[in-house]
């Protein structure tokens, strides 16, 4: 059984104090052990910015990659060997600004992996510009009158896209956080996590305390995850309550349950040497 | 009489099935036992515009189309008034005399024979659709030039594979086509197509993207993702078609970025990855290309070369992109570029390319261009056996070493062990970022030093091995007055110009670059310092091989013969070009 101890790397952390990323890191690597997973059974990918780091602070098999392209890279990886635990970690910009097609893409392909957005609605490593998410009229360096369009509702995207698994965690609530991180890796399907991650350094507006009053959870109301009308009402409820949990949740094929030849063996079990090429060659004389 | 010595034109509007009609014939000449060469031109568009593919045949070996023609398939009337100027004396056209007027003085006095058949009311007598008309016109042209009707038939046949109705139908139009043609020109035309004996080894008619897409799964390539674009997109419908039989995941992805990305992610997972673009695609991707680099994941791109900048001619041919391909991607890495020349090269170097990758871990960027990757060419089958897979130093399973596993270990030629993820005992961290031996992020300016010496340290390693590989070709006499240099697909109209200047008596051989990085400096000093004049021959407009040349050399190409209209060169035109260095 993987042990927190085993899940520790020698990587010093460069996180500020505080920052909403503690939350993510230690959820998931409770989730991990929780699901009893080996350390080289599961990918963690991820892309560019604060969040990118989860790579060097979990000691298991893991890709970072470049900015905004988290989700090609993950399906890449599950495509070739569906036997791998492939989880996708990425910040806002990361994913809702740059590369931001291969989230509709991945969610509509219903690849086989999971993928836990730290959405702070901010550019944190780049010092404080706006983001994809960042609210309506959000002062930064690059927007000194206020960011000027309205944000991204990427639960809204997400559920519109035929997504099978969305939802919403936030780093200030760590246990539920987990919860939601064991459902989402046991999904069989795109499971997406949005989550409330707040940055103390450059997010002035969006705090743990802001976070905090507004929350609440839709597992304690008599919300049907499985109606995905219902669900995008909820997507849109926005001001004093924000509602986090499972918004909605339906099995449905996989991009590799549709692919015959792949579906009865993985490429991976396939002798590379079976290759006979005269059939195609004779059809050309 | 000029008996198997041929230079068809069919020409038409786009939807009018040209190129399927040039490759049913060339098909039919193949197993005749004569040689084909096939090249399309195509404008980017469904409906109407002009197509025309040219079609040569040979009882010999041929490397190209040819500058002339001496059969016109026309289809509409714009073909023949475009194409009517390449046409040899006796030469003929077989045109639709019920829909198409022609000035029959204008044409004798060219010594042109008109050979008009009501393609049209053929087609309708038959009750079939208009695009039915080019089975008329290939049906009409083995009567004419004597050929055997029943080859044609039967690659007709297979042609509407599993669509037996329409099989029938264009069966029986090019069947009443040859008919007519039977009953009103029997022998009334100067050029024949004899049959020649059972070829061995056995010969195809197949494209270079198709010879690459074999060479891919000869290489087991497992995973292909894809985004459209000309002239690329053939080989992306290729290994699709077959992905169920060879079992490979194809994907059309919603970016080149997609693209590039996804197969890095395969490949980090273990299978032989692969994806294909135009330039315009490969600018997208760029980072990914580095990427690669720097997680030292190997993968294989084939960039198609049409000309640019920008959209350029989406549906030309062009050699604008070699600056670009070696120095794609920001920062310093390495990487193997391999330039075909012919559809055997596609076949054997795309083999190649798949081992390179692995065994230095590294980019692998197989260049071409719409003219070699859309053009037929007759070729012997290829030798399955001739290149192998090498997977270089993969793990899978288990990772035996008690040394905890690192997956940029740095060795003394650069090369780690690399172990895909789920192997027992190892943690595998691929990353972007500089890194250590484990794979985490580092800054240290040592560290940083030292791995980037060992990425470069592979380069070493790959270039000492390929000089036992085949980096170069040459062609001709090593004593020579002039001595031709050029890569990819200008080959085959260079062989073809060789041949003319030959007749003339002019001493010109030829230096074939193939691996354009790293590139092979000592094998090409050692033709140049033997080379009385040089002459560069490139489809772009800078001379970019000549530059390369310039800087890996001490060598200057004295002539350069540049075209870059994005037309292929004519061997014709070329060796006249050629001779005016002598």
């Amino acid at each position: 059984m993987v042990t927190m101890a085993d899940l520790q790397t020698p990587k010093k952390n460069t996180w500020c104090p505080g920052c909403g990323n503690f939350g993510v890191l230690m959820a998931f690597k409770r989730a991990i052990i929780e699901l009893g997973l080996e350390q080289n059974q599961v990918v963690l990918v991820s892309g560019i910015g604060c969040h990118g780091k989860m790579v060097d602070y979990v000691n298991i098999n893991g890709f970072h990659g470049i900015h905004g392209r988290v989700i090609p890279i993950a399906t890449g990886i599950k495509l070739v060997n569906p036997k791998l635990t492939v989880v996708g970690f990425s910040g806002d910009a990361d994913c809702y600004d740059e590369g931001f097609e291969h989230f509709s893409h991945a969610i509509r392909r219903n690849i086989d992996m999971t993928l836990i957005v730290h959405d702070n609605m901010v550019l944190g490593l780049t010092t404080g510009q706006a983001t994809a998410t960042s609210q309506k009229g959000f002062k930064t360096k690059s927007t000194p009158f206020g960011s000027i369009a309205y944000p991204i509702n990427p639960i809204a995207h997400a559920l519109v896209s035929h997504g099978t698994f969305v939802a919403r965690g936030f780093a200030g609530d760590m246990i539920h956080l987990q919860k939601l991180m064991v459902e989402a890796l046991k999904h069989r399907g795109f499971a997406f996590i949005d989550v409330f991650q707040p940055c103390v350094t450059f997010n002035y507006l969006n705090t743990y305390d802001w976070y905090k009053q507004r929350v609440y959870k839709l597992e304690e109301t008599s919300h049907n995850i499985t109606d995905r009308w219902k669900a995008l009402e909820k997507a849109f409820e926005w001001g004093d309550k924000i509602p986090i949990g499972t918004f909605y949740k339906e099995e449905r094929p996989t991009f590799l349950d549709e692919m015959p030849h792949v579906k009865e063996k993985p490429l991976l079990k396939r002798r590379i040497e079976d290759v006979e090429i005269n059939s195609i060659m004779r059809k050309m004389s | 009489m000029k008996v198997n010595e041929l230079s068809i034109i069919v020409g038409g509007q786009a939807g009018d099935g040209i190129t399927q009609a040039g490759v049913n014939l060339g098909l039919a000449c193949l197993r005749g036992g004569l040689h084909v060469f096939g090249a399309n031109d195509y404008q980017s568009l469904i409906r109407g515009g002009h197509n025309f593919y040219i079609l040569r045949i040979s009882g010999e070996k041929i490397f190209s189309q040819t500058d002339f023609v001496d059969l016109l398939l026309s289809l509409n009337e714009e073909t023949i008034t475009l194409h009517k100027d390449e046409l040899t004396a006796g030469a003929g056209i077989i045109y639709d005399g019920e829909e198409v007027t022609l000035n029959e003085e204008e044409f004798e006095k060219a010594e042109i024979k008109l050979f008009p058949i009501p393609l049209m009311k053929i087609v309708r007598d038959l009750n079939g659709p208009s695009i039915a008309r080019n089975s008329v016109i290939v049906g009409a042209t083995i009567s004419l030039v004597n050929y055997d009707l029943e080859l044609l038939l039967n690659t007709i046949k297979e042609s509407f594979e599993g669509k037996e109705k329409v099989a029938t139908l264009n069966m029986n139009a090019a069947k009443a086509g040859y008919d007519y043609m039977e009953v009103h020109y029997k022998n009334k035309f100067d050029y024949k197509l004899e049959k020649l004996g059972a070829t061995t080894p056995k010969r195809m008619m197949l494209t270079g993207a198709e010879a690459i897409g074999l060479g891919a799964i000869q290489a087991c390539c497992k995973f292909y993702a894809g985004y459209p674009m000309t002239p690329t997109t053939p080989l992306l419908h290729f290994m699709a078609s077959l992905q169920r039989e060879y079992n490979m995941i194809v994907i059309q992805v919603e970016s080149e970025i997609a693209a590039i990305n996804m197969i890095v992610g395969a490949s980090f997972a273990g299978a032989r990855a692969m994806t294909a673009t135009s330039g315009g695609g490969f600018c997208l991707m760029s980072e990914g290309l580095g990427m690669a680099g720097m997680t030292e994941t190997p993968v294989v791109i084939m960039l198609g070369q049409r000309p640019g900048p920008s959209t350029g001619l989406p549906t030309y041919t062009s050699q604008g992109d070699l600056r670009f391909a070696i120095h794609a991607g920001q920062g310093e890495f390495p990487r193997v570029i391999i330039a075909p020349g012919d559809v055997a090269e596609c076949f054997y170097k795309t083999m190649e390319a798949f081992n390179l990758a692995e065994r230095y871990q590294i980019p692998a960027i197989i260049i071409t261009d719409k003219y070699l990757l859309e053009s037929h060419e007759s070729a012997e089958f290829f030798d399955t056996s001739k290149v192998g897979v090498d997977r270089g130093l993969l793990i899978s399973g288990e990772y035996l070493d008690e040394v905890e596993y690192k997956r940029y270990k740095i060795t003394e030629n650069g090369i780690s062990p690399r172990a895909v993820p789920l192997t027992k005992n190892t943690i595998v961290r691929a990353n972007s970022d500089e890194h250590n031996e484990a794979g985490y992020t580092t800054e240290n300016p040592q560290l940083t030093t030292q791995m980037t010496d060992k990425r470069y340290r592979k380069l070493e390693a790959l270039t000492k091995e390929l000089e036992s590989m085949e980096t170069i070709k040459t062609f001709g006499a090593e004593k020579s007055d002039a001595t031709i240099i050029g890569w990819g697909s200008t080959k085959g109209p260079i062989l073809e110009a060789m041949k003319i200047l030959e007749k003339e008596g002019l001493k010109a051989n030829y230096l074939q670059v193939i691996y354009i990085a790293p590139f092979p400096a000592a094998k090409v000093s050692k033709i140049l310092e033997n080379a009385n004049k040089t002459v560069i021959v490139e489809n772009n407009k800078t001379a970019q091989l000549a530059q390369i040349i310039k800087e890996k050399t001490k060598f200057a190409i004295e002539h350069a013969i540049l075209k870059y209209d994005g037309r292929p060169f004519n061997p014709v035109s070329l060796s006249k070009q050629i001779e005016e260095v002598f």
